[in-house]
């Protein structure tokens, strides 16, 4: 895998990044995900985060976006040529960056119910201030691209197929051209002349420079597209500290709700051995 | 490394702090602080008696606070504690710069007059004295709002209750407020005209730039509207941050118990 | 001019209130007209008439009457309706002063629903009854809001109500108790005076005093003080017009009240203002006198239904 690092052009650079789940509707169990993270990413590069499900990959990547909050640690993004520490900002700064620096194609689509597929996939190229000719002009060539048959496009995407609605939601990421890229699964649910799409969208968007973090189980998309991988789970972690009520909540719940929970803790102290 | 730093600084179109409010001993809000900025929606939840309302009419001028400051960067004037205006100051402020949508149309509405004629209410207000302009301008907004422009002479008394919802928001957005009080605004409309309304209030509130703090106790409608999101309980703030982080990761136990009972529906 | 028959009735004083109660209702007059369209409250009192009857008014004109005036009472621009009639049998018990139907020579003069068509002068004072002092009360049921309304000049909701008119019908169909705005600040009802009326309330050298019995309102118009009738920029304020002229005097200038003549339909258009319309008569006929070729007015021997 080609390693063209280029250190003096750091995108995003993550340190310290710790994060622990406290469900406190199930008795206070402590769920710890990562800690002391460190990871970067610089311009026309693609990291795979990679790891076991259950790891904390899509964790980490929400956590990159400032959807989840991270207990520790700081996330300084490139944005307007300076670096700013997501952490610290006001909601209204992440908005900001969001909207202009930090894309991210999330694992399921999640829109506003009535609003036409084109106008989703336009609207955040119209939000970063292109017309709207232009902007739905670029959304046709994206569908397109990725195969939505045109007679869709004027509807909302609440009754299309998973792999649809998962297409819809790679358009949507790549109208704008964000210096940042973050994407959960793209490909998951796609069949292979798609995914054949996805990966030219990808090196694309590297080509002109774009940093992409993104979980790409599949091998062959992974090969072609990434740089290098970012192993999640395999940082050491924190002892899981379970409060005596919280184990015994924890225990009474167990089949009903902890399964995977305390799957992904064993999971996790297995790695950790 | 580069050094970090900030965002550009930029004014907070409200700003509120500290604000307390209690009705003999039962606790209204306390000690609520938080700022919006130009264009921001932000929705403020909790189950009922939670202070919501309270806090709104504390907002908004339509309720004195028993401690705390809130200050409005005022168009002309830039920012002041709205507390410190004159009655006709905050009046006018509130048929202006502001918007106010109940969560009863009967309270936003004047029921005998027009639909036009409540459209027209805000601006013939401020001085508009054009019949012609004015219907023109009416019946815009009822083109926005998706209202028959066949309805526009009609009494909002023979509307249903969306359009009359509807109605209430196209009296207030005339003036192109710069912050608008909402609450409730989907309250009592069944579910198809529920998102109806919400997404013509997101597309205006998009278009139109304006600031709005929701009050609601439906997290559908937050998560569609709001840019943030602000969870009381028992008067006081106990989570707030951005919307997808609030509801996605919530922190405390009681926005988690929220969080998790509306995945079950 | 007639002067009273009698001396005041004896057991009343001068003009039937007390004095104490004047001087408070001369008071009020005071401050409403310091602030022209205000409505100022005042302690009403009973009078021997039921409300809805003028006792505003009356209270009005006793508490500024003096033994020197002469006084005109008009009901809807007649000298001779039971009710003006009443009112100034009233007064000329309880005062003894002058009376007169010409309204140059009066001093005083009480009015519902009218304003003479003779312009007023200075020096005259005119005295209207107000059913309803409130112009925004319709809009507005609270008395608590319509005050504050007032206070801070919120007058938007007024103009819907005109608004709302021109929607319906195509134009302003309020034909009296037309809203005014006085001095560019307060909005004042002209009482159900025609909107006709209105353009002679602006700038009037004469004072304008405005009394509301059950309400317990006075309010007040200086001379010479605008009294502006609200409208829109195409739908300029207009009064109303008629093809005809009156059948007694042929006037084409003065407000004209349709009298039915017969059970077959028959009607004719006369001067409401009977005093305008009996002295153009009288003149038509003097010079009729002095030069026979003076048109002879058709209807002039006519007995006037009432
Ligand atoms: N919002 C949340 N609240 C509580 N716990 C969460 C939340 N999101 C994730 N977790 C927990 O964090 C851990 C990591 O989950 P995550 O979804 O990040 O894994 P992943 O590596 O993306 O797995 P997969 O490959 O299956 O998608 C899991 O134990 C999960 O249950
Ligand atoms: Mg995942
Ligand atoms: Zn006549």
């Amino acid at each position: 895998m080609p390693a063209r690092m280029n250190t003096s052009d750091i995108r995003l650079h993550a340190r310290g990044l710790s994060k622990t789940f406290v469900l406190h509707t199930q008795g206070g169990v402590h769920i710890p995900v990562f800690d002391g993270i460190e990871l970067k990413v610089a311009s026309g590069e693609c990291v795979c985060l990679h790891g076991p499900s259950g790891a904390g990959k899509s964790t980490l990547l929400r956590s990159l976006y400032a959807n989840y909050k991270p207990d520790a640690g700081e996330i300084r993004v490139r944005h307007d040529g300076t670096m700013i520490d997501l952490l610290m900002v006001e909601p209204w700064e992440v908005v900001e960056i969001r909207r202009r620096t930090i894309g991210y194609v999330s694992q399921f689509l999640r829109v506003i119910p009535r609003v036409p597929t084109l106008d989703i996939v336009a609207e955040p190229a119209i939000v970063n201030g292109v017309a709207s000719g232009e902007a739905h002009a670029a959304a046709r060539t994206l569908l397109s691209r990725l195969r939505i048959p045109e007679r869709l496009w004027s509807l909302a995407p609440a009754t299309f197929s998973g792999g649809e609605q998962q297409r819809v939601n790679i358009a949507r990421g790549f109208i704008v051209d964000y210096p940042v890229l973050l994407l959960d699964e793209p490909t998951a649910s796609l069949d292979a002349a798609n995914r054949q799409t996805v990966i030219e969208l990808i090196n694309e968007a590297k080509a002109r420079g774009t940093a992409i973090f993104g979980i790409f189980h599949d091998e062959e998309v992974r090969e072609a597209v990434a740089d290098r991988l970012f192993e999640v789970g395999k940082q050491p972690l924190r002892k899981t500290r379970l409060s005596a009520t919280a184990a015994e909540a924890a225990a009474r719940c167990q089949p009903l709700l902890l399964r995977p929970v305390t799957t992904s803790i064993t999971r996790r102290q297995r790695n950790t051995r | 490394m580069t050094a970090l730093r900030k965002l550009a600084p930029r004014q907070a179109l409200l700003e509120v702090s500290g604000v307390s409010k209690s009705y003999g001993g039962q606790v209204g809000c306390v000690d609520v602080s938080f700022a919006i900025y130009p264009g921001e929606v932000l929705g403020v939840v909790g189950e009922s008696g939670s202070g919501k309302s309270t806090l709104l009419a504390c907002l908004s001028g339509r309720l004195a606070p028993d401690a705390g400051a809130i200050v409005y960067d005022m168009n002309d004037r830039g920012p002041v504690d709205i507390l410190s205006l004159s009655e006709p100051e905050r009046r006018r402020l509130a048929r202006t710069d502001w918007g106010i949508v109940h969560q009863n149309p009967r309270d936003g509405l004047r029921m005998d007059v027009s639909a036009g004629g409540n459209i027209g209410e805000r601006p013939m207000a401020i001085g508009a004295r054009h019949y012609g302009n004015l219907r023109t301008e009416a019946q815009d907004w009822l083109e926005k709002v998706e209202i028959d422009l066949a309805r526009t002479d009609d009494k909002p008394r023979t509307f249903s209750g969306g359009m009359q919802q509807r109605l209430q928001i196209a009296r207030n957005l005339v003036t192109k407020p710069r912050l608008v009080f909402m609450d409730e605004p989907t309250g009592g409309l069944d579910v198809s005209v529920q998102a109806r309304l919400l997404d013509l209030l997101r597309g205006l509130v998009r278009e139109l730039g304006i600031a709005a703090i929701i009050v609601t106790h439906d997290l559908a409608v937050v998560r569609l509207l709001a840019d943030r999101l602000m969870v009381m309980q028992r008067g006081r703030v106990i989570e707030q941050g951005l919307t997808d982080q609030v509801l996605d990761d919530p922190h405390h136990p009681y926005t988690q118990l929220l969080a998790s009972s509306v995945l079950q529906v | 001019m007639k002067r009273a028959s009698t001396r005041p009735a004896q057991g009343y004083n001068f003009a039937y209130l007390d004095e104490q109660t004047k001087r408070i209702i001369r008071r009020t007059l005071l401050k409403a007209l310091s602030i022209p369209g205000h409505q100022v409250p005042f302690g009403g009192r009973e009078m021997p008439l039921a409300y809805g009857w003028g006792t505003g008014g009356i209270q009005v004109t006793a508490s500024i009457i003096g033994p020197e005036d002469t006084l005109k009472v008009i009901d809807q621009g007649a000298d001779d309706t039971t009710n003006a009639v009443s009112i100034r049998r009233f007064f000329e018990i309880v005062t003894g002063v002058a009376t007169t139907e010409r309204a140059e020579e009066a001093n005083i003069i009480q009015t519902r629903h009218r304003i003479p068509e003779t312009p007023l002068q200075e020096g005259q004072i005119i005295v209207y009854q107000v059913p309803q002092p409130e112009p925004l009360r319709k809009i507005e049921p609270r008395e608590t809001e319509t005050r504050k309304m007032h206070s801070y000049a919120e007058y938007g909701a007024m103009q819907v109500a005109l608004y709302e008119d021109i929607a319906r019908f195509g134009y302003i169909a309020k034909t009296y108790d037309y809203p005014t705005l006085v001095n560019a600040r307060h909005l004042m009802s002209p009482s159900p005076i025609p909107k006709f009326d209105n353009p002679k309330m602006e700038s009037s050298p004469a004072i304008q005093l405005f009394g509301a019995g059950r309400e317990k309102r006075i309010y007040a118009v200086p001379p010479y003080t605008s009294v502006r009738s609200l409208d829109f920029d195409d739908h300029p304020f207009e009064v109303q017009k008629w093809e005809q002229c009156c059948a007694l005097c042929g006037s084409t200038t003065s407000y004209l009240d349709e009298v039915i003549t017969d059970d077959n339909g028959g009607h004719m258009f006369v001067c409401s203002d009977t005093d305008f319309c009996n002295t153009r008569q009288r003149e038509q006929a003097q010079a009729g006198e002095a030069d026979d070729s003076a048109p002879p007015t058709a209807l002039a021997a006519t007995e006037i239904p009432s």
